[in-house]
């Protein structure tokens, strides 16, 4: 394989893997701090692109869609929260199991009634349309270029905000011991719900960088759960910092692994490394808990 | 009211609901369809990430039975749908509903070739007419071969024979193959090199839970191709042409394919779509007077215009009437229907149509190609014909045996 | 009042439920074909079948994720290995060939007194093998190791052309047990429903068993039992390999009975539908599951036969159950499920 070819595949799998970290960023902190199992979350990267597809054809401003599309997925998150999901906490884990398995399916069909079963234009925007060429020779797709600058602030902004501010050390705090850290004052309700809300609207973002390339319609939350399944599990429960690794792991590792293997491989490479990482460190790479 | 009694009556109440639930199922008995009568069972995945297709086939099938004032073969028609869900066991279990509790005399579908494979014998063995408007699958084309199973669609292979056969003709000599990694998507490209004449720059089967093709796209220009052929259905069709276009490689390597694009999915593709290959056996323009009063008349009732798998159930309900009419309504006699649905004396929205001994079409391949109309539309216009009255190579090992 | 008895028959004697129920179920239940012939519907008769299949699956499921703690989405390939042992040896059988494995041939054959212990055999060794990795892990992790290794056995088979792949392999040749031709229609649905009934006395024996008591031990504080001497991976693994072999009974009931297998039965969707039964049906119990699978498949055929937005009351009626039925349909209310519910929360 040449350098250039090796170049173009690196960015790929990395531009997945910010894709990968913006799904299990919200996951990872709802799992490790009120323990609660989001099957749902698919739900919410449909939900933005559909927004920012209807928003797109109303408006024809790409920027405009996208920051709606965002609010919009964050807006459903943090409602579902408030009014169902914060009464059922205390369920054990199948039961949450239960409750978001029935909320995809109601998500699903609720999508097709407002905007049919098949799928629905989200076009690049004219601005960040063909490619640029990044080093001599090497030229690759503006918008995926965008994609992994939008992953790259993100993560960056996650940071920041979970390192060095006080509300991040809050919710370093929960994820880390639930208990303790209501037991000293943070309100941990609230807290919750902002960050559900703030998850949600992640994948929202998600869900509206990846409409462009991939189709937008009824159920393609599903597989992209899966993937951010994988990657929260890998990276650790609770843990920002383990997200972010895990997903480029996964991001590389499953492009390198598909043009490098037959099919059958390929598929299978990011769940033998889970399988692998889990049996080497069952608690996944970082994990939060001690 | 204590919560815990509440929750207590709350699951009385629910097992009470379910007794009730279990009676009224077992009291859902069809009944068997007056002489006058004629039942269509139709099994798609109606729920999930298929139900476009699904919906596509169903609006296909019900235009057919209204262009027939809906009497098909004279017989007062009801159509009866069913969801397999795309999974093999439910749509086993629709069509035994189907069979026995509805007690329908034809089944379309269904749509996908591991649902049909599913239920093909349960279908054929309960001597129910198949009618199939989309899957085709090599062993029903061949050794697996019934009596009662017409597909007025295509065989798997066909398309990608065709398209050798024309890359030949326009002189390419390296082509990069590319689709997903199931049978169908393997007997594409088997098919295409069986015809093509030149080197096989690449050939590339992705993973079947695959959408994101960037890194495939990365890899097909350092093989130095000059042409790139491809078979991605429905959702991979779109992800695949999308991303395509978006790598800037159209320009340099044209994009051919089956089956893998359609007029509905251009809008979510977009202008990437432009100058793009398909192989096809139906589009719109086809200049035929069926076909014209087809596309009016769908367009007009559902809003959009019909796809190819639309065109297919128009043609299975046209079929279905005209060898109705042809045995006057009798449905009892179920060879000498068989004997009149082989005959397919009707006009199809392909204007010519016959059926070669394993009841596969024997129909003309065109080309098409995406342009953009002066209004900014996406739209398949037909370029030529690529090969007429061409058949599959399955006919060979299909021993028909008598109904 | 007794606590341990079915939460919704409030003043009933404790010995009358807690046997009494599940008696009248499996008797409803072996009446089916009976009501099918008055109502002149045979499709009953399939669909039951289907449930009944389907519910020693879940059952056996129930045994590591109601008793064990453990909420396995590996189920799906314990049976779709049940059915392919089944369908790739009678495959076998139909063309005459031998399966090669490596040097070994094994000739094919359609007899299920051979291919179904056969099926447990591979499935009992699939359970020690994948054990062995995934049960020292715990709670959410075993649920994404579970699912992974699924995943790869479901990519193995969509890989196996020579067994049709993604399209499934049609079991063409006519399955016997021993010298009986494989019966249909009614006589085959109580061959299914003589296997629930002895699936439920055998795990509810082992349940009330010393092997029982250790394993629910260990499923609400694992700390505690290890600390008490007991070897809790073994316990796990023994009781992975004892569900496997039921499970793998229904995958190869399920193939028998379809003539069909393909890899949608090793999908993670099948797994994640067994955990679906389950915890619909209770887990508390032993026969919880067989309510959740009735409950599943007759809502899903009910609600599909009235609309085509079948999902939407679908999935509310799974999210009510799930928020007030917290411990499914039917439930003992039993310490040890509460017990058993706050080890799966926390685990």
């Amino acid at each position: 394989m040449s350098l250039s070819l090796i170049v173009v595949q690196l960015l790929n799998g990395v531009q997945l893997g910010l894709m990968l970290f913006l799904m299990a960023s919200g996951l990872t902190l709802v799992l490790g701090m009120m323990s609660f199992i989001n099957l749902a979350h698919g739900s919410f990267y449909m939900i933005g692109a559909f927004i920012a597809s209807s928003l797109l054809a109303w408006t024809g401003n790409f920027m405009l869609s996208l920051l709606v599309a965002v609010a919009g997925a964050g807006i459903v998150g943090l409602l579902l929260e408030i009014g169902m999901l914060r009464k059922v906490y205390q369920q054990s884990h199948l039961q949450h199991v239960l409750i978001t398995f029935g909320l995809i399916l109601v998500f699903n069909e609720l999508a097709r009634l407002i905007w049919g079963p098949f799928p629905v234009p989200l076009p690049v925007p004219a601005l960040l349309a063909g490619s640029v060429e990044i080093l001599p020779g090497i030229t690759y797709p503006t918008f995926r270029l965008a994609i992994l600058l939008v992953g790259l602030a993100v993560a960056a902004a996650l940071y920041v905000v979970i390192t060095h501010t006080r509300s991040g050390m809050w919710v370093r705090a929960g994820a880390s011991d639930r208990a303790m850290a209501g037991a000293i004052g943070v309100n941990i309700e609230l807290m919750f719900s902002l960050l559900f809300g703030m998850g949600s609207a992640l994948a929202g973002l998600a869900g509206v960088m990846a409409g462009p390339i991939l189709t937008v319609q009824v159920g393609i939350g599903e597989p992209i759960l899966i993937l951010s399944l994988v990657v929260t599990v890998i990276g650790g429960i609770g843990s920002i910092r383990g997200a972010f690794l895990a997903a480029l792991l996964v991001g590389v590792i499953d492009t390198f692994g598909r043009i490098l293997f037959p099919p059958a491989i390929g598929s299978m490479m990011i769940f033998l490394l889970m399988a692998v990482i889990l049996a080497c460190r069952p608690q996944g790479l970082f994990p939060a808990r001690a | 009211m204590r919560l815990s009694t509440c929750i207590r009556r709350f699951q009385a109440a629910g097992s009470a609901a379910l007794l009730a639930a279990l009676a009224l199922i077992a009291t859902g008995n069809g009944s068997r369809a007056q002489d006058r009568e004629l039942k269509i069972g139709i099994i798609g995945p109606f729920s999930g990430t298929a139900a476009g297709a699904a919906q596509q086939v169903l609006d296909g099938l019900l235009l057919g039975v209204d262009a027939a004032d809906g009497k098909v073969g004279g017989l007062k028609t009801t159509v009866i749908r069913e969801d397999d869900q795309l999974k093999p066991d439910v749509g086993l279990q629709a069509a035994n509903k189907l069979i026995e509790r509805d007690k329908v005399d034809v089944i379309v579908g269904p749509h996908y070739s591991h649902v049909m494979n599913a239920a093909y014998r349960t279908m054929v063995d309960s001597k129910i007419i198949v009618l199939s408007a989309v899957a085709g699958p090599s062993l029903i084309a061949g050794k697996q071969c019934s009596p009662y199973f017409f597909a007025t669609s295509f065989q798997n292979d066909e398309a990608f024979e065709v398209l050798g056969l024309y890359l030949n003709e326009k002189g390419y000599k390296r082509a990069y193959l590319m689709a997903p990694n199931y049978p169908a998507g393997k007997d594409n490209m088997t098919g295409f090199k069986r015809t093509f004449k030149g080197g096989i720059a690449g050939e590339v089967y992705t993973g079947l839970s695959q959408l994101d093709f960037a890194a495939e796209i990365a890899q097909i220009k350092s093989a130095n191709p000059d042409v790139v052929t491809i078979f991605y259905p429905s959702t991979f069709g779109i992800n695949f042409h999308k991303q395509y276009g978006q790598s800037g490689l159209l320009k340099e390597l044209p994009l051919y394919s089956a089956f893998s694009l359609e007029e509905i999915a251009l809008p979510a593709i977009g202008d990437v779509a432009v100058g793009t290959y398909q192989a096809a056996t139906w589009n719109f323009d086809n200049p035929g007077e069926v076909n014209k009063k087809f596309v009016a008349d769908f367009t007009k009732k559902y809003n959009y215009r019909p796809t190819f798998i639309s065109a297919y159930a128009y043609d299975a309900a046209q079929l279905l009437h005209a060898a109705l009419l042809e045995v006057k309504g009798n449905l009892a006699d179920k060879p000498a229907l068989i004997a009149a649905i082989e005959k397919a004396s009707f006009t199809s929205v392909r204007d010519k149509f016959k059926f070669n001994t394993n009841h596969f079409p024997i129909q003309d391949y065109i080309l098409l190609e995406v342009v953009k109309t002066d209004e900014g539309k996406l739209i398949q216009v037909t370029r030529g014909t690529m090969q007429r009255d061409y058949s599959n190579v399955y006919v060979n090992d299909c021993k028909m045996p008598k109904p | 009042m007794p606590k341990d008895l079915p939460a919704f028959i409030p003043g009933i004697d404790r010995r009358f439920a807690g046997i009494a129920l599940p008696v009248i179920v499996m008797a409803a239940l072996a009446l089916l074909p009976w009501l099918a012939v008055r109502l002149d519907d045979p499709f009953l008769v399939r669909l039951f079948t289907r449930i009944v299949i389907f519910a020693i699956a879940a059952v056996a499921l129930n045994f590591v994720l109601g008793f064990g703690g453990l909420a396995s989405l590996f189920h799906a390939s314990f049976m779709g290995i049940g059915g392919y042992v089944v369908g790739v040896l009678a495959h076998h059988d139909a063309n005459e060939t031998p399966l090669m494995l490596g040097p070994l041939a094994i000739s094919g054959t359609s007899d299920l007194l051979i291919t179904i212990p056969l099926a447990m055999v591979c499935c009992v060794l699939l359970a020690f093998i994948t054990g062995l990795v995934c049960l020292r892990t715990s709670g959410i992790y075993f649920i994404m190791i579970t699912l992974a290794f699924n995943q790869m056995i479901f990519y193995y088979f969509v890989a196996l052309e020579r067994y049709g792949g993604e399209d499934g392999l049609q079991i063409l040749s006519p399955l016997h047990f021993g010298p009986f031709a494989a019966p249909k229609g009614a006589a085959f649905y109580y061959v299914c429903w003589g296997a629930l009934c002895a699936s439920l006395l055998l795990l509810r024996q082992i349940i009330s068993s010393r092997f029982g008591i250790v394993l629910r031990a260990i499923s609400q504080n694992e700390r505690r039992a290890i600390a008490l001497g007991v070897p809790a991976l073994r316990y796990k693994i023994a009781a992975f390999a004892i569900s496997a072999a039921v499970t793998s009974i229904a995958g190869a009931l399920l193939a028998t009975n379809q003539k069909f297998v393909s890899p949608a039965d090793l999908s993670w969707i099948r797994s994640a539908d067994l955990v679906i039964i389950v915890v619909l049906g209770g887990i508390s119990l032993v026969w919880g599951p067989v309510i959740g699978a009735i409950a599943f498949f007759l809502a899903e055929l009910l609600l599909s036969s009235w609309t085509i937005h079948w999902q939407l009351p679908f999935g509310i009626l799974v999210i009510l159950v799930g928020i007030f039925l917290k411990e499914g349909i039917i439930s003992s209310g039993s310490p040890a499920a509460a017990w058993t519910r706050r080890r799966t929360r926390h685990g």
